[in-house]
């Protein structure tokens, strides 16, 4: 059992490194092969948090932390694995149209480094989610920088390459100052496994640097404003495919990241005036991502600035949580409403890029204002768009609606009501935004769209699918979110 | 004590200096330099092992890839220069930058006495791995998982570099083609070192179980024993189509996997060796690893297949 | 003063250095080498700290002098990554 997140991780981790060998069409005969043992491991291992509601612990190599290094799989692990297993999967199976090979085919250079790129991602991501150990998260951080920086680029275009350089800048300086926190942490605590520190770090100048330091370099990563520069043009710039997992699970690694740091490393040592000022910059990210978005004539680079605006709602749960010390109701809302709208942006976003693709595609453009006919020609897309942008609004009921009510009612209960206002705000922009898309798609005319065929079909299932689970999170009953909550350390006794 | 003075003084200049060098190759230069005076700081802090990576990859392999795009980019039209900030967002930047440094300065000095360390429950376990070094201890044993998942980032590195293959260079011979040089000091270098190289290189790996040495710095030597004579127009790179190139950098990374899998089967932990069975095990993953790693980082520093040098 | 201390001092001022070229410096090149050498402020730093706990008849804590030795590899891949990227970026211009 104790297991099972390290084969979560090595999975894909092995399967990465076995693509290169195998060639274009090896690799992504081997990912599908492999999807479907990922998918079932990230849910057995929910199944087990929530049965047990206990982390799962693991120790490599038998050696225990400080020397060595430990797995710790908890409740948000559990949900992010699951979310990430069946984002990439839907992803996987669009990208076949554009990225297979075809039996007898010569490799084709996009083909040849999609597969091992989207493996190398999925096993970032999982290890940024279960390692435990500061150090190796830094080698999970590169790892999702690589595997995140060529898929920005893999159309080769002019446009594209500088996108890609820019991200690469921001990331290469995210990361290296996460690494000089490490550091100072290590000098200060002689440790690295976050269980660990929890209980030996406090408030001295060296940990409280280090955590400076730490997270401008992940915020620089997860493109919180100011740091979102390099977000939309190298989202909007990639490939549908590559969008999707950009915007719905690669900015998240690193924002999970800071979690740890500041809910785990520093459980013991709450910092609520640093936490009021990255809930600032999540506000600000909100109204002025939004407008941005609202402003924007080209379908992906809207798609992109709404990334922007979504990731603030998630620094939204940082003054909460510092607010209200130990174990409460309100941190509890809180903190189950920050990782709900990662979980259902993670879906709705996806969905809405890979939507936002199915639509350039066949339009051979991405202007807003001549997106007309999409209704008649593309009814399912458009059904897509709207149902993920339903839960980036947080209309009832959905995901979105989830996360936004829960992080609403714990700004409420802290009396913090200014980020209430936040909210309400970024919905109604929200709207704005997404209702301009929709209007443009259901006017008539425009001119002669291509027949669907059945590959659109299977891309277009994918799409909807991805967008249904976003909206049917605000079905799940509220004790199913229950499992958010385990093995989190600030209510650890 | 004014040794190590020197050598701080130096290295504050050479760096300041590189950074604010007009010419790129001057920068490159006083870079390599950088790079050499850190090894020798490696040195006086006792870390052998360290000093020996940054000799290799850090001044070595990191200068000859820097000066080699130095090269390629004085023969390209240069890019449009961004804006570089005005003079008071440059002092801006500045105050900021020696703010930190100061706030990071002043830190080292408030870190705790005596020093956390890990040293003693190293030298407690060190003799369940058979090995003598302890920092190949913990690479290989308590700490193994960093080291098979950075061999997988170096393996993806090299895909990520081939995945910049310009259109239609797909499956090409990588990097730029080098100017044939059969004599001068690169050519004889590059036909007179190889061979010494490799016995270095050889005995690195094998004395590091025991002594400061190992797979990295082997691998880095073999690497560049490789691109010596890629440099003198000597050898041409395989095509990156080539299966058994391709096999050979991703080896490495599956036999530490596999081995790691079968302790998890047998041992009840990925990456536990069976008693007894730790240092052969360990050596086994670090020849192999070594072959890959040495051919993935000088298939790093080659680069890119060029569209120009297919016909 | 120890040379532990005197040696994380000067990656502190490393760090300064190589931060301020990241950020000003406009030839892309020359931002990757600045990225080192802030780089080798910070692996500088992490040195110190493995001085500093020095113990059991090692001159240095093992476990950090590892962890600087795998992240000077890695550091050496992203500046590969970045090279390429910018020898790319390069001769697209030259097409245009």
């Amino acid at each position: 059992m104790g297991m099972l997140p390290m084969l979560a991780v090595m999975l894909p981790v092995l399967a990465m490194v076995a693509a290169v060998p195998l060639g274009a069409r090896g690799a992504e005969r081997l990912t599908l092969a492999v999807l479907p043992i990922g998918l079932a491991l990230s849910i057995v291992i929910a199944v087990i948090v929530q049965l047990t509601q206990a982390p799962i612990l693991y120790h490599l190599g038998h050696w225990a932390p400080p020397l060595g290094i430990a797995f710790r799989a908890d409740g948000l692990s559990a949900a992010m694995l699951v979310t990430t297993a069946i984002v990439v999967a839907a992803v996987a199976i669009f990208a076949r149209a554009d990225f297979g090979t075809a039996s007898g085919a010569p490799e084709r250079r996009q083909a040849f480094a999609f597969w091992p790129l989207l493996l190398a991602l999925w096993a970032a991501i999982n290890l940024l989610l279960v390692a435990n150990d500061l150090f190796t998260l830094y080698v999970g951080l590169e790892l999702l920088t690589f595997a995140a920086m060529p898929l920005v680029c893999l159309d080769g275009s002019r446009a594209t390459l500088e996108a890609a350089l820019r991200y690469l800048m921001f990331a290469l300086l995210g990361s290296v100052l996460y690494l000089l926190g490490v550091a100072l942490i290590y000098g200060a605590a002689g440790t690295l496994d976050i269980v660990l520190l929890r209980e030996r770090v406090t408030a001295d100048p060296p940990v409280i640097l280090a955590i400076a330091v730490m997270t401008a370099g992940l915020l620089a990563k997860t493109a919180l404003l100011p740091l979102h520069l390099w977000l939309p043009p190298a989202h909007a710039g990639a490939p549908a495919a590559a969008s999707a997992i950009l915007s719905a699970l690669v900015v998240k690694g690193s924002f999970i990241l800071l979690l740890r740091l500041w809910f785990g490393v520093m459980a013991a040592v709450p910092l609520p005036d640093a936490a009021q000022i990255l809930a600032g910059l999540g506000a600000t990210a909100i109204l002025l991502g939004s407008v941005a978005a609202l402003r924007e004539t080209r379908l992906k680079l809207l798609v992109a600035y709404s990334t922007v605006a979504q990731i603030g709602y998630l620094f939204l749960m940082f003054p909460l949580l510092a607010a209200v010390p130990g174990v409460s109701d309100i941190a509890a809302k809180a903190w189950t409403g920050g990782v709900v709208q990662a979980v259902s942006h993670a879906f709705a976003k996806a969905a809405m890029f890979l939507a936002a693709g199915i639509m350039a595609a066949r339009f051979g453009h991405d202007r807003i204002a001549e997106l007309g006919g999409a209704g008649r020609a593309m009814p399912v897309t458009l059904l897509t768009f709207a149902l993920a942008g339903l839960s980036l609004m947080g209309v009832p009921p959905s995901g979105g609606f989830a996360a936004k009510w829960l992080l609403l009612s714990a700004a409420i209960g802290a009396g913090q009501w200014w980020w209430a206002l936040v909210i309400l705000g970024g919905g109604l922009l929200t709207g704005g935004y997404v209702y301009r898309v929709l209007a443009s798609g259901l006017r008539s005319g425009g001119a002669a769209v291509p027949m669907s065929t059945p590959v659109t079909w299977r891309r277009d299932g994918m799409a909807l699918g991805l967008a249904v689970i976003s909206v049917a999170l605000g079905f799940l009953p509220l004790a199913a979110f229950g499992l958010v909550q385990v093995g989190q350390l600030d209510l650890a006794p | 004590m004014i040794a190590d003075l020197l050598l701080v003084a130096a290295m504050l200049i050479v760096a300041l200096a590189s950074m604010l060098a007009r010419q790129a190759f001057t920068a490159v230069a006083l870079f390599i330099a950088y790079g050499l005076l850190l090894t020798l700081a490696w040195v006086r802090l006792a870390a052998v092992d360290v000093a020996m990576t940054e000799a290799a990859i850090g001044a070595g392999l990191s200068g000859v890839l820097l000066l080699g795009a130095v090269r390629r980019l004085a023969t390209q039209a240069s890019p449009p220069p961004e804006q570089p900030p005005g003079p008071a967002m440059t002092l801006l930047i500045a105050l900021g930058c020696a703010a930190l440094a100061a706030a990071l300065g002043a830190v080292v000095l408030l870190l705790p006495n005596p020093a956390p360390s890990l040293a003693a429950p190293v030298a407690a376990n060190l003799p369940a791995t058979d090995l003598g070094n302890p920092v190949t201890g913990v690479l290989m044993s308590f700490r193994a998982l960093d080291t098979l998942l950075e061999s997988a980032v170096v393996l993806l590195a090299v895909v990520c570099v081939w995945a910049l293959t310009p259109e239609g260079g797909w499956g090409g011979v990588p990097g730029a083609a080098q100017p044939v040089q059969r004599d001068g000091p690169l050519a004889l270098l590059a036909r007179a070192l190889p061979p010494l190289g490799i016995v270095i290189a050889m005995h690195i790996l094998w004395v590091g179980a025991d002594a400061p040495g190992g797979k990295f710095q082997a691998a880095a030597i073999l690497a560049a024993m490789w691109l010596l004579p890629w440099m003198a127009g000597l050898v041409t790179p395989p095509p990156i189509a080539a299966r058994w190139l391709r096999w050979t950098i991703a080896i490495g990374p599956v036999v530490f996997i596999a081995i790691g899998l079968a302790g998890a089967v047998i041992e009840g932990a990925f990456l536990a060796y069976p008693p007894g069975w730790a240092k052969p095990l360990i050596l086994i993953i670090e020849f192999i690893l070594t072959a890959s790693i040495a051919v993935a980082l000088a298939l790093l520093v080659i680069g890119t297949p060029d569209t120009a040098q297919r016909r | 003063m120890t040379s532990a201390t005197l040696f994380g001092l000067a990656g502190a001022a490393l760090v300064g250095i190589g931060l301020f070229g990241m950020l000003v410096r406009t030839d892309p090149l020359l931002r990757i080498l600045c990225f080192n050498l802030l780089g080798g402020g910070v692996f500088l730093v992490f040195g110190a700290v493995a001085r500093r706990g020095a113990g059991a008849g090692f001159g240095g804590d093992p476990v950090p002098q590892a962890i600087i030795l795998t992240g000077l590899v890695v550091a050496f891949a992203a500046t590969a990554l970045a090279v390429a990227l910018v020898l790319r970026l390069a001769s697209a211009e030259d097409k245009r």
